[in-house]
């Protein structure tokens, strides 16, 4: 077996004032300011009415960083094998649910049920993009966007295909936001393509051209986890799972090669080398 | 693919706990269902509740993931030598070298439950109420890894009833990435208000002891589970009933979200992708494990998709009228009931069953099946469209 290695396709990002990868890489070089605003998460493409109704933030949110993902990388979603990473899923939709069966009728209905997996981006992902290819939905608490990571480049190096990367997380509402503040919306999403092989020859692909952002190399290390210079930055880092991934977007920013340590269980890191494509 | 090697195994279900007692209630087509009687449910529907989850007491070092799916986890844990099967395979190879991969659907859910009918007069949750340890999807990898002491990759499958089987998937990449050399894989669910009033809003709730394939199926009876699976490569020399993990097909239906697709595609291609890891054909296999939940839609469209694959000449059941569908359990609790039937020479019969239904077509036992099999098949299918269909060998 050799390297965990990963080309980036294409990426997306959505997150408070982050609109879109291409919007926030000034801003993540540090030569735009950050200006903190809520996250904007429009209605995603491609689902039948009747889906979109019961659509909640939490999936509109990861179905529309992971249709600018593949849009950016060029790639067809409908054979693309998908790996979706969250902490908590949809948090309002939990909270609906736990308060309406503490009462004594304890009803609930169809649609917050089926809502309630936490694979029900996955779902939706599926019915939006007709894609019959495998999906995974993980967990990993604070670890998430890690775990979710080594998951899809594990997918990509050891079974040669491409996969798509979503990682997603969004607040509570209270009582449970006081015993799990995630502070704000955020999503981020890759395209992710074995090294070395013809763009053409994968499942999914639609073009021969697609241009790579930057290769990805993982290790699992002891190093503790990289902060965000930016104040601000740091403070979505450090209250949202899925902004675990800010550090690594910050390099990919940069457009440099290095290393970025990024939080991954109790104390170890997943070491993510960066290597520019040229 | 790579074939691993179950290295070791254990099931506790509502049926028993351990290897053995799940054998003996295989053996005898003994049920553990009953009329609904936990919690505050009052739902005319049965379940598959496990004995003895309320008496298990979490070490005091791990007090903080005390909840009933974590005590379920333990109850698993402590059955078959399992914890000794770890501990051994971390001494080999290093307790950085073995991985956590579980999988779970509602998870501590049952203590978010519990929490919010003891709100304060302000809203606030309990002072005692741990999020991480109990309700969030992670708690139960993240509990069982500090139990068995592994510090290896750790990670939770959350995909409804899929999960436990798709875990298997995830635990073979990370070994032919080369991350681990064994994998503890999983599944453990607890019975909670979530399923039990969210099944019955979708009228997805059987009214007695469920009847998978019988003409007046009427849904679903929900029970709780953990199953665990020491995994490792498979050495050079086998006992002839070691059991291997050959195959693992996912797919996904692009359907709807709580319906499979009625003709059963999404579940066809994950059986014929386990077919093809394994390099195997339809006429290898001796016994099917089937979803067979006992929902008018779920058994309609997997007989069309064995019946695709399989025609009518390999003898399948569920053993889910037995055990109920213990969700996230499940795929993880039959790949060990596949294990034990093929070491121990039957293909279980699926029980309360009394008119098989006609229009579905496929080979179905309701009836123990004696006879030597080398391979059998366990479907497990998800809400979302999710299947994962797991291919089990013995070695010789």
């Amino acid at each position: 077996m050799g390297k965990l290695t990963a080309h980036i396709e294409g990426m997306g990002l959505l997150g408070p004032g982050l609109d879109g990868w291409a919007n926030s890489v000034a801003v993540l070089q540090g030569r735009s300011p950050y200006l903190r605003q809520s996250t904007v998460v429009p209605m995603p493409d491609g689902l039948p009415p009747a889906e979109r109704r019961r659509l909640g933030l939490v999936v509109k949110l990861a179905l529309s960083v992971g249709l600018q993902a593949t849009s950016k990388a060029g790639v067809d979603p409908d054979a693309l094998p998908a790996v979706f990473a969250s902490s908590g899923g949809d948090g309002q939709n939990c909270h609906e649910i736990c308060q309406a069966l503490a009462n004594d009728e304890k009803l609930i209905s169809p649609t917050r049920f089926h809502n309630s997996v936490h694979n029900a981006a996955a779902g939706y992902w599926s019915i939006a993009t007709r894609s019959k290819a495998a999906s995974n939905a993980l967990c990993a608490f604070d670890w998430s966007f890690a775990a979710g990571l080594l998951e899809a480049v594990t997918q990509v190096a050891v079974d040669r295909t491409r996969v798509l990367l979503v990682a997603y997380d969004a607040p509570y509402p209270q009582p449970l936001f006081d015993k799990r503040p995630i502070s704000e919306a955020f999503g981020v999403a890759f395209v992710l393509a074995p090294s070395g092989a013809p763009v053409g020859g994968l499942p999914g692909a639609t073009s021969m051209t697609a241009d790579g952002i930057g290769r990805l190399t993982l290790r699992l290390d002891d190093a503790p986890a990289d902060r965000m210079d930016n104040a601000e930055l740091e403070a979505l880092r450090a209250s949202i799972p899925a902004a675990r991934a800010l550090p690594l977007l910050q390099r990919l920013a940069a457009g440099s090669a290095g290393v970025v340590n990024i939080d991954y269980l109790d104390g170890r890191s997943l070491a993510v080398e960066v290597a520019p494509c040229s | 693919m790579t074939e691993l090697l179950l290295k070791e195994y254990t099931a506790t279900s509502c049926v028993g706990q351990g290897r053995l007692a799940t054998l003996d209630a295989l053996r005898a087509q003994r049920g553990g269902l009953a009329p609904c009687a936990f919690e505050r449910a009052e739902i005319d529907t049965w379940t598959g509740e496990v004995n003895g989850v309320d008496d298990e007491r979490l070490p005091e070092s791990l007090r903080r993931f005390d909840c009933r799916n974590n005590r379920l986890a333990q109850l698993a844990l402590r059955q078959d030598g399992f914890l000794e099967a770890v501990a051994q395979a971390a001494g080999r190879w290093g307790r950085r070298r073995v991985g956590v991969f579980l999988g779970t659907s509602t998870s501590g859910i049952l203590q978010t439950e519990l929490a919010y009918r003891h709100r304060d007069p302000t809203g606030t949750l309990p002072a005692d109420f741990d999020y991480a340890g109990s309700q969030n999807s992670f708690s139960v990898a993240d509990f069982v890894r500090r139990a068995l002491d592994l510090d290896g990759p750790a990670v939770v499958i959350c995909s409804a009833c899929s999960s436990s089987a798709k875990v298997f998937g995830s635990a073979r990449r990370m070994m032919d990435a080369d991350l681990i050399d064994a994998a503890v894989v999983g599944g453990v669910d607890s019975l909670c208000l979530t399923t039990l009033y969210g099944f019955h809003a979708l009228q997805l709730t059987s009214q007695g002891p469920c009847k998978p394939f019988d003409s007046k199926r009427d849904g679903i009876s929900i029970s709780e589970a953990a199953a665990f699976a020491l995994l490792e490569r498979v050495p050079d020399s086998l006992d002839a009933d070691a059991i291997r993990l050959l195959g693992v097909g996912e797919s996904s239906d692009a359907y709807h979200m709580s319906s499979p697709h009625p003709e059963g595609q999404g579940a066809r291609s994950a059986m014929l992708a386990a077919l093809a890891a394994a390099e195997l054909s339809p006429e290898d296999i001796g016994y099917i494990n089937l979803h067979g939940t006992g929902t008018p839609s779920n058994d309609s469209a997997e007989s069309r998709a064995v019946a695709s694959v399989f025609g009518s000449a390999v003898g399948g059941s569920s053993t889910k009228g037995a055990t109920g569908h213990a969700l996230g359990a499940a795929g993880a609790l039959e790949a060990v009931i596949c294990s034990l039937a093929l070491q121990h020479d039957f293909a279980p019969g699926g029980i309360n069953t009394r008119q098989l239904d006609p229009a579905l077509g496929i080979q179905y036992l309701v009836e123990n099946r004696p006879g030597r099999m080398r391979y059998a098949l366990s479907n497990s299918f998800g809400f979302g469209g999710t299947n994962c269909s797991l291919l089990l060998g013995r070695a010789g």
